[in-house]
């Protein structure tokens, strides 16, 4: 065999959120594209197996195609959202009609503030979660960086936590990473990071913290060129998940060389090479 | 008294009014919708698709006509 060959590539678990199992670690909005066939084509190239829609109103002046109709059933995971509700009991009606039109109890569910930040409140988050977890439905909660309310929703039965990285669609990435962290330790829930994504390097410095996973949008969607930032996203996830298994090395002071201190020409005295004063 | 040819309810916040008897998968197609894409809430709950052929609408009734679409 030659010893220079090596194909080792690394493995890593599923991730397992509820009753519901991922191959990949982004999940990825199906908002604001420019059209169908760039969310589409987008959603492939992101690797996803997980993608989150809203519920709105029909469109009551004329037909036009569904969404539905561009996204493969076999190959995503539908996660339907309760975005816009700023009321605990909206929120719940929401996800009601979601599992109706999907025949599945899995949600997203987000109880909002206000339309100018998109911040979640957090009381009626936890009371919305409360009464969707009694019904039965594996509640993927959309909520603030505060480490006691994860634990609060850990211990109501979330299966998912998901953390608000920074607000909805500001592209700020994960400002508090030490909330996240302690967030980590507390409870043994998967935590999505949520929000806030707006490159590559986002995605990776979340999934370094050891987050399960990450979930964006607008990132992808507005980016100058979609489909170029959805594989950069998909390769950023995986990079950071493996750099987090891996487990990165202690930050340092000073330099510790790569190359070995002895056997250096001339001894690897200093200041006397060529050139150097008599 | 006869009874009424049609009757009044909202639906998606608008006020509409339907033959009497209608129910609603009537309105459902009547409206191009395809049902399979659409949940229906009637008075705050949830009418599974399975009723629709049977639920006929009330005088007053207010509807959410639902889908899914692009979203976060």
């Amino acid at each position: 065999m030659n010893p220079a060959t090596s194909s080792t590539e690394p493995v890593d678990a599923p991730l397992v959120v509820g009753r519901t199992t991922l191959r990949s670690r982004l999940l990825v909005g199906t908002g604001k594209y420019a059209t169908n066939e760039l969310m589409r084509d987008a959603l492939a190239l992101s690797g996803t197996d997980c993608v989150t829609v809203a519920v709105r109103r029909v469109n009551l002046g004329r037909g036009e195609p569904s969404l539905l109709d561009y996204i493969d059933r076999a190959r995503y995971q539908i996660l339907p959202n309760t975005a816009g509700c700023y009321d605990a009991k909206t929120a719940i009606r929401t996800a009601e009609l979601a599992r109706e039109l999907l025949g599945s109890t899995w949600v997203k569910l987000e109880v909002l503030g206000d339309p100018r930040t998109l911040l979640p409140d957090p009381i009626g988050t936890l009371e919305a979660a409360r009464e969707l977890v009694a019904q039965g439905f594996d509640v993927l909660c959309y909520c603030s960086d505060d480490p006691r309310l994860g634990v609060r929703l850990a211990e109501i039965g979330v299966a998912s936590v998901m953390p608000a990285g920074s607000p909805i669609g500001s592209g700020q990435g994960v400002l508090n990473p030490n909330a996240i962290r302690i967030l980590l330790e507390l409870i043994d829930k998967p935590v999505i990071v949520d929000a806030g994504v707006g490159t590559a390097s986002d995605v990776a410095a979340a999934m370094e913290l050891g987050v399960a996973g990450v979930l964006l949008n607008s990132a992808v969607a507005l980016a100058r060129e979609p489909l170029r930032m959805a594989a950069a996203m998909r390769d950023a996830c995986r990079a950071g998940r493996n750099a987090f298994l891996a487990g990165r090395i202690e930050r340092r002071l000073y330099a510790n060389a790569s190359s070995p201190l002895d056997g250096v020409i001339g001894g690897g005295v200093i200041g006397t090479g060529v050139g150097a004063k008599a | 008294m006869t009874a009424p040819t049609q009757i009044e309810f909202v639906l998606n916040g608008e006020s509409r009014v339907a033959p009497a008897g209608a129910t609603l998968a009537q309105l459902i197609a009547d409206l191009g919708l395809r049902s399979e894409l659409v949940a229906v809430e009637c008075n705050g709950a949830v009418v599974r698709r399975a009723e629709h052929a049977q639920r006929r609408l009330a005088p007053g009734d207010v509807l959410e006509l639902v889908t899914l679409v692009g979203g976060g």
